[in-house]
């Protein structure tokens, strides 16, 4: 428990490695030894073959918008402050699912499938204007 | 109850009365009160006494602890006291604890509550501020920085997709909230007592997170419910004609999250009921046909449409055609309907986490009920969706 914002992550032993390349720009996700399927969010073992055989990796940052929904309210800050945003669930191209945010996107034209491309907090500087960046990894609109 | 076959539970135990506080917005006094006024008043409803309860059961997250409770109201020595987690899913399966207890005879009376002030104290709605120092508070931590703090907006993900899969926009899910509505105007006890909505209402309604607006939410409320669970036997020889638990069945679905549930294959279901389903069916050996109506867990409407497709009573994605119309009200004459939240259900009566549509199926059964579907025989109830949960079939016992 701790008196941080609650947009901020709370690193612990197990998910500091993440915490610290998103600040440097890198997405990571896990993959498994035993079975090579890859996941996300990380787990100390792997949820299809509970193998603890499961190693960091960068990912590619690609993915398509699964689901997305636009939140209008919200009183707790920071969130009250950045209304409305958009809270998404994206497909990550190396097959995980992963909850996160879409930034600097008119809500109007989201659709599900669309491409997107990771941006983080010192990496793509998609939403460098944004005066409260997501200290995690958000997604935008892949220009490709 | 179990995954693979029919379990011995049906019929053995009963609900013999059920009690309530007022359903207010700012009940004036604690929750501990509030359970205690709940657990008198289902007993008296009951024609027992204190001194007759050898069991509690309650929801994990209800502040008022089951010894707490037996002081505060009487109740003596106890030989069962149990929880159950999940929030809103251990509605059903309270009710399920108490049977299984006094099937077995480790208690011979139970009494299952929850009471709270969830508006003028403790509002959900307005989301969490930090993570619980547990595995639940850590996977967590994955979906606060995005502002994923709040249950609409967990629900929202999943209607959204569950929309775009069957090519559906969020006009569907007014029917769930009018028919809600159109049963609290007619029930004395609800909040929205004789303020009905239109599908028009529903749609000037603001976004809260779309895809949900605010009419598509239930409410927020302080109140207390308490339901008296005996043996079938005794419960013949006391006050009113006995609910009889026909089934009770718990479930939770495989990459199961607490609301969060978004890593499974599909957004378009809710795999958890529908394990709830498959027993509940399977034990009483009823099929929809057989249910005369149904309190269906409305804390959010796209979850009552997709409640209707895991229960059978319509195909995947026919939830929507299913509540068109007026299918789910009580006046709806069309023959091929579902009377659905007669009391108003948690978007028109109160949101009491489930406890309070159990009760209503009681008075169903009894024939009691303000919006009263004539003879009612058999009736499910679901407790908490998007969430491990619980459901029951009742029936009208002699
Ligand atoms: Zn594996």
């Amino acid at each position: 428990m701790s008196d941080a914002l609650a947009d901020r992550p709370e690193p612990d032993a197990f998910t500091r490695p993440y915490w610290e390349a998103a600040a440097q720009g890198r997405l990571l996700l896990r993959r498994c030894g035993a079975c090579g399927r890859a996941h996300h969010y990380p787990r100390e073992f792997c949820p299809y073959c509970w193998s603890e055989d499961v190693e960091w990796e960068q990912a590619s940052g690609d993915a398509v918008l699964y689901t997305w929904s636009v939140v209008h309210v919200n009183d707790l800050p920071p969130f009250r402050d950045r209304l409305p945003y958009v809270a998404a669930v994206v497909d990550l191209a190396e097959g995980p699912r992963m909850m996160t945010a879409v930034v600097g996107c008119d809500p109007a034209t989201l659709n599900v499938g669309m491409a997107l491309h990771v941006s983080l907090p010192t990496g793509d500087a998609a939403d460098a204007t944004d005066p409260a960046p997501i200290a995690a990894p958000v997604f935008t609109a892949s220009r490709r | 109850m179990s995954l693979h076959r029919a379990d011995t539970l049906g019929g053995r135990a009963a609900i013999a009365g059920i009690g309530a506080t007022e359903f207010s917005k700012d009940s004036g006094r604690s929750e501990l009160k509030l359970a205690v006024e709940a657990v008198h008043a289902a007993l008296d409803d009951a024609g027992l006494r204190p001194q007759d309860v050898d069991g509690l059961v309650t929801f994990t997250m209800d502040t008022s602890p089951e010894i707490t409770v037996a002081q505060a109201a009487g109740i003596g020595e106890l030989s069962f006291f149990s929880r159950v987690h999940y929030g809103g899913g251990a509605a059903c399966a309270t009710v399920q604890q108490a049977a299984l207890a006094v099937a077995t005879g480790i208690a011979e009376v139970v009494v299952c509550y929850r009471a709270f002030n969830e508006r003028s104290q403790h509002r959900f709605g307005v989301g969490l501020t930090s993570r619980q120092a547990s595995s639940e508070g850590a996977a967590m931590g994955w979906t606060m920085p995005y502002g994923l703090v709040t249950p609409a907006s967990w629900v929202a993900l999943h209607a959204q997709r569950y929309l775009h899969s069957y090519g559906l926009s969020p006009d569907v899910l007014a029917p769930v909230a009018v028919a809600d509505r159109f049963h609290a105007a007619t029930n004395p006890a609800a909040y929205f007592y004789r303020r009905p909505i239109t599908l028009a209402d529903h749609a000037a309604s603001r976004w809260i997170v779309e895809p949900l607006r605010l009419l598509d939410c239930c409410q927020e409320t302080d109140g207390g419910q308490a339901l008296v669970v005996t043996t079938s036997e005794r419960a013949r020889d006391l006050r009113h004609t006995p609910a009889l638990i026909t089934a009770a069945a718990q479930g939770a679905g495989r990459n199961q999250e607490a609301m969060t549930s978004f890593y499974r294959d599909g957004l378009t279901g809710l795999p958890e009921m529908g394990v709830v389903a498959r027993q509940l069916w399977r034990t009483s050996g009823l099929t929809p046909a057989d249910i005369d109506t149904a309190v269906l867990y409305d804390h959010f409407t796209p979850f009552v449409l997709m409640q209707l497709e895991e229960f059978g009573f319509c195909g995947p994605g026919e939830g929507a055609a299913f509540a068109a119309g007026g299918r789910l009200q009580l006046d709806w004459s069309g023959g091929d309907g579902l009377p659905v939240n007669t009391h108003g259900g948690q978007l028109g009566e109160a949101y009491l986490h489930g406890m309070n549509g159990i009760a209503e199926a009681v008075r169903q059964l009894r024939g009691s009920a303000v919006n009263q579907v004539p003879a009612a025989q058999h009736v499910l109830v679901t407790a908490g969706t998007g969430v491990p949960t619980s459901g029951l079939v009742l029936s009208r016992g002699r």
